[in-house]
């Protein structure tokens, strides 16, 4: 029987996994953290239908199920990998027939942007943070008390040459317009206002929500990036942007600020890169062999990619892709 | 008081503190569509009056929504109301009844 | 206030055996600043500094202006580091942001751009008939202060707490905008939250104020101020910083760019006297402080000795708040005891108009 390691044990690895088992090859998944799930443990609802996420993410641990040819390893990180062999942090190697890397991204750090006080100020808070809030039911400022006004920022950590982000992070467009209905939904006499660069509503439905935003929602959207926050006397926040469809600055206070942070490359992709011949974009992400007919297989025979260890995918795009990845291992198994 | 010669400008920023939101409430709560705008520009482009005047439709009605309504109705007087705004919006907003909406709340602001 | 990032943002700032390089604007509007700093250095820390009468302006305002050419510039920095090894020195300090800013500047042009290097030092010897090595560290004045003030703490003969209340004193901290904003890694924290005037504060026993307006410029800007017809936008400005940072009562701001101390200082004056606006609690305005002015009255210096009577807004209630000692009626003699002269009463200015001033000399 055939042997195929699958590093990353998120919603790609766990779907790449189900896939291959179906075709009769052995499966050994191995994840970093304690258990499966990856970032989607972390988050509450989908976009653009408000999926709960933990729905999504159970339906893809139930298609997993238990066979004597699934290993699951957690706590487990991979430090090398090639198509015969991935070595593992305690130095420990596991041999294969093939491997799939779904290792997907790493969540930018807002600290790194000074300038919106992350960590320094109360209240400023990740999109990441406001899922967990969701997710708790505590969405609330620090001290308690509702928001009366709330900002969203765009593309922190994305098209920002000054953090060496320079791509778009594609997904948090629609999930600024789907927090932001959240929050009004939550907070129906708050005022919501979503700082925008571009709105990128790529998918279907994106473009729907986005008008049901603004129309039915009352969300404001002004084109124009904050530049800096900081407090004020009486407790809250102070944001500046440029109100660029008026071409006049803007200000106003804020009760909380949403940072919505972008997604970066992995961390392990620099190891994969330099230690393992496999070959990374500008941006850090995987490149894969071509972006039309090879798009889950490295420049390496016998390494593939499932999800966002390429570029930066939605839920939908990773678990399509991580099919696809497990017909493209088969189809190589077979030729060998 | 001294003469120094100079006197201090005054901030350009749009304050939304102290800004009376109100109108531009009413007037977003009385046509939501408004709110649907995404500054492309067409009204500006195709317009009458904004073609023979500084009058730009998208700017005035963004200032109004961010509770700027100084000179507003003046500027809303070029409007000749004929129509091609609304017959090329994407978003499909009635942007004459936007005019008349806004002229009618704020008056001689 | 919480700064997670300053400790990120650390420099390399030489102990001992500085090259000093003043400031032209201080030497004029400050000059107790800068001997009191030579002063701390040498007698209270012991570390050797050369004040050198030979190096001239880095010509930065004209270089600012459109008034002196980059080659010039160039040339005249690279005189500065000549006579400073020629004095023995390797480690550089100057005591004006727009000097530091330009020295740091030029030396990454150097670094980016060799070719630009070679021509200075072409310029330079057909000039001069010198030759220069770059310093192996460059710092600011605030920085060496900052770098030493845990040992001024120690030395302290008070601190910035209010004497009558026993709390520490709000203060507000300015940073000139070429210390970090062009090159973030060359200032103590940063360019969003800097830390070398903050350290001071908290070292000494203050507390530091962040409001609105805080990374706010204070609009010196050059040929902003020096041309009277832009002086409206220049001051407005200082207008919104102090607008935003009154309701905080701050008792001093304290600033480490000659520019910002003296306009944050004067323009205080300018606005009152246009719109009878004053920015602090006793009606008149908020004293503004060097950081070499907060160290000497930490370490006890005369208030009159640091050349504090050379401010716009009288600085006595703020002595008062401290504990300072002060002969009142000294207040306008010279360094050589020589009556200074008084000037006109202002409204920004809150001491007596009947004080009787020693007039010797």
């Amino acid at each position: 029987m055939k042997h195929v390691i699958v590093i990353g044990g998120g919603i790609a690895g766990m779907q790449c996994a189900r896939e291959l088992l179906h075709e009769g090859v052995a499966v050994t998944i191995l994840e970093k953290e304690a258990d499966t799930g990856g970032k989607l443990r972390q988050w509450h609802k989908l976009f653009p239908t408000l999926t709960p996420a933990d729905e999504v993410l159970s339906e893809i641990r139930n298609r997993l199920k238990l066979s004597p040819n699934l290993t699951i390893k957690t706590g487990c990180e991979a430090t090398k990998v090639s198509p015969k062999c991935v070595t593992l942090s305690t130095g420990e190697q596991l041999e294969c027939d093939a491997v799939v890397v779904a290792t997907g991204f790493d969540l930018f750090d807002a600290r790194v942007k000074e300038e919106y006080g992350y960590g320094i100020y109360d209240n400023v808070i990740t999109s990441a943070d406001l899922e967990q809030m969701f997710n708790r039911g505590e969405v609330r400022l620090t001290g308690g008390g509702k928001p009366r006004r709330i900002a969203i920022l765009h593309c922190v950590g994305s098209r920002d040459e000054k953090v060496n982000q320079r791509h778009c992070s594609k997904v948090c467009c629609v999930t600024g317009v789907k927090q932001a209905i959240e929050l009004k939904v939550l907070f129906p006499e708050a005022d919501v206002f979503n700082f925008y660069m571009d709105i990128r509503m790529f998918g279907p439905g994106y473009e729907e929500m986005y008008r049901e935003a603004q129309h039915r929602y009352n969300v404001h959207f002004v084109r124009g990036r904050i530049s800096e926050v900081s407090p004020t006397i009486d407790g809250r926040l102070q944001i500046k942007a440029e109100d660029t469809l008026t071409g006049r600055p803007l200000k106003m206070g804020i009760d909380m600020l949403v940072l919505l942070v972008g997604m970066r490359a992995g961390k392990i992709n620099e190891k994969l890169t330099a230690e393992c011949n496999l070959k990374c974009q500008e941006s850090g992400f995987m490149q894969p062999r071509d972006s039309f007919l090879h798009n889950v297989e490295s420049n390496v025979g016998g390494v593939f990619y499932a999800g966002a260890v390429t570029a930066p995918k939605n839920v939908g795009e990773s678990i399509n892709e991580a099919t696809s990845a497990a017909h493209a291992v088969v189809e190589w198994l077979n030729r060998r | 008081m001294i003469n120094f010669g100079f006197s201090i400008n005054k901030p350009r920023t749009i304050d939304i503190d102290r800004n009376n939101l109100r109108k531009s409430n009413e007037i977003l709560r009385e046509m939501p569509e408004l709110q649907t705008c995404i500054g492309c520009g067409t009204c500006t482009a195709t317009c009458t009056a904004g073609n023979l005047t500084d009058f730009n439709f998208r700017k005035v009605h963004t200032q109004v929504r961010r509770g700027e309504y100084q000179g507003v109705y003046e500027e809303l007087n070029k409007c000749m109301l004929c129509g091609k705004c609304r017959m090329l919006c994407p978003r499909g907003i009635n942007t004459r009844g936007v005019v008349m909406l806004i002229k009618r709340k704020l008056g001689d602001f | 206030m919480k700064r997670s990032s300053w400790t990120e943002y650390q420099k390399d700032i030489a102990d001992d055996h500085y090259y000093y390089a003043r400031s032209c604007i201080r030497q004029n509007f400050f000059p107790g600043s800068e001997k009191v700093f030579l002063d701390i250095l040498g007698k209270d820390l012991g570390r050797d500094i050369f004040d050198d009468p030979l190096h001239t302006s880095c010509t930065g305002i004209g270089y600012h202006s459109d008034v002196v050419p980059l080659e010039t510039i160039m040339t005249v920095v690279a005189r500065q580091f000549a006579l400073m090894n020629e004095a023995g020195y390797e480690n550089f300090t100057s005591s004006c942001i727009t000097s530091f800013g330009i020295y740091t500047e030029l030396l990454n042009t150097w670094e980016e751009f060799p070719e630009t290097e070679e021509r200075t030092r072409e310029n330079l010897y057909k000039a001069t008939g010198r030759e220069f090595a770059k310093p192996k560290n460059l710092a600011h004045t605030s920085d060496v202060i900052f770098h030493h003030r845990e040992e001024i703490a120690r030395k302290a003969v008070r601190k910035l707490v209010n004497v009558h209340t026993g709390e520490p004193l709000r203060v507000v901290e300015h940073i000139g905008c070429h210390y970090a904003k062009i090159f973030p890694k060359k200032g103590v924290g940063g360019s969003e939250f800097p830390y070398v005037l903050a350290g001071m504060v908290e070292s000494w026993g203050g507390e530091v104020v962040d409001y609105p307006e805080r990374r706010h410029c204070c609009g010196f800007g050059f040929r902003n101020y020096l041309v009277q017809a832009n002086r409206g936008y220049s001051v407005a400005n200082s207008h919104k910083k102090l607008e935003s940072m009154a309701p905080y009562k701050p008792d001093f701001i304290v600033a480490n760019c000659p520019g910002c101390s003296m306009f944050l200082d004067k323009w205080q004056y300018t606005i009152a006297e246009m719109e009878g606006t004053t920015y602090g609690q006793n009606g008149a305005g908020i004293p503004v402080l060097t950081y070499e002015e907060m160290a000497g009255l930490v370490l006890g210096y005369d208030p009159w000795e640091l050349g504090m009577q050379m401010h716009q807004v009288d600085v006595e209630p703020l002595l008062d708040k401290l504990g300072v000692e002060y002969d009142p009626s000294a207040k306008y003699l010279g360094r050589n005891g020589k009556f200074l002269g008084r000037p006109e009463r202002a409204i920004v200015n809150s001491c007596s108009q009947d004080t009787l001033y020693k007039i010797r000399g």
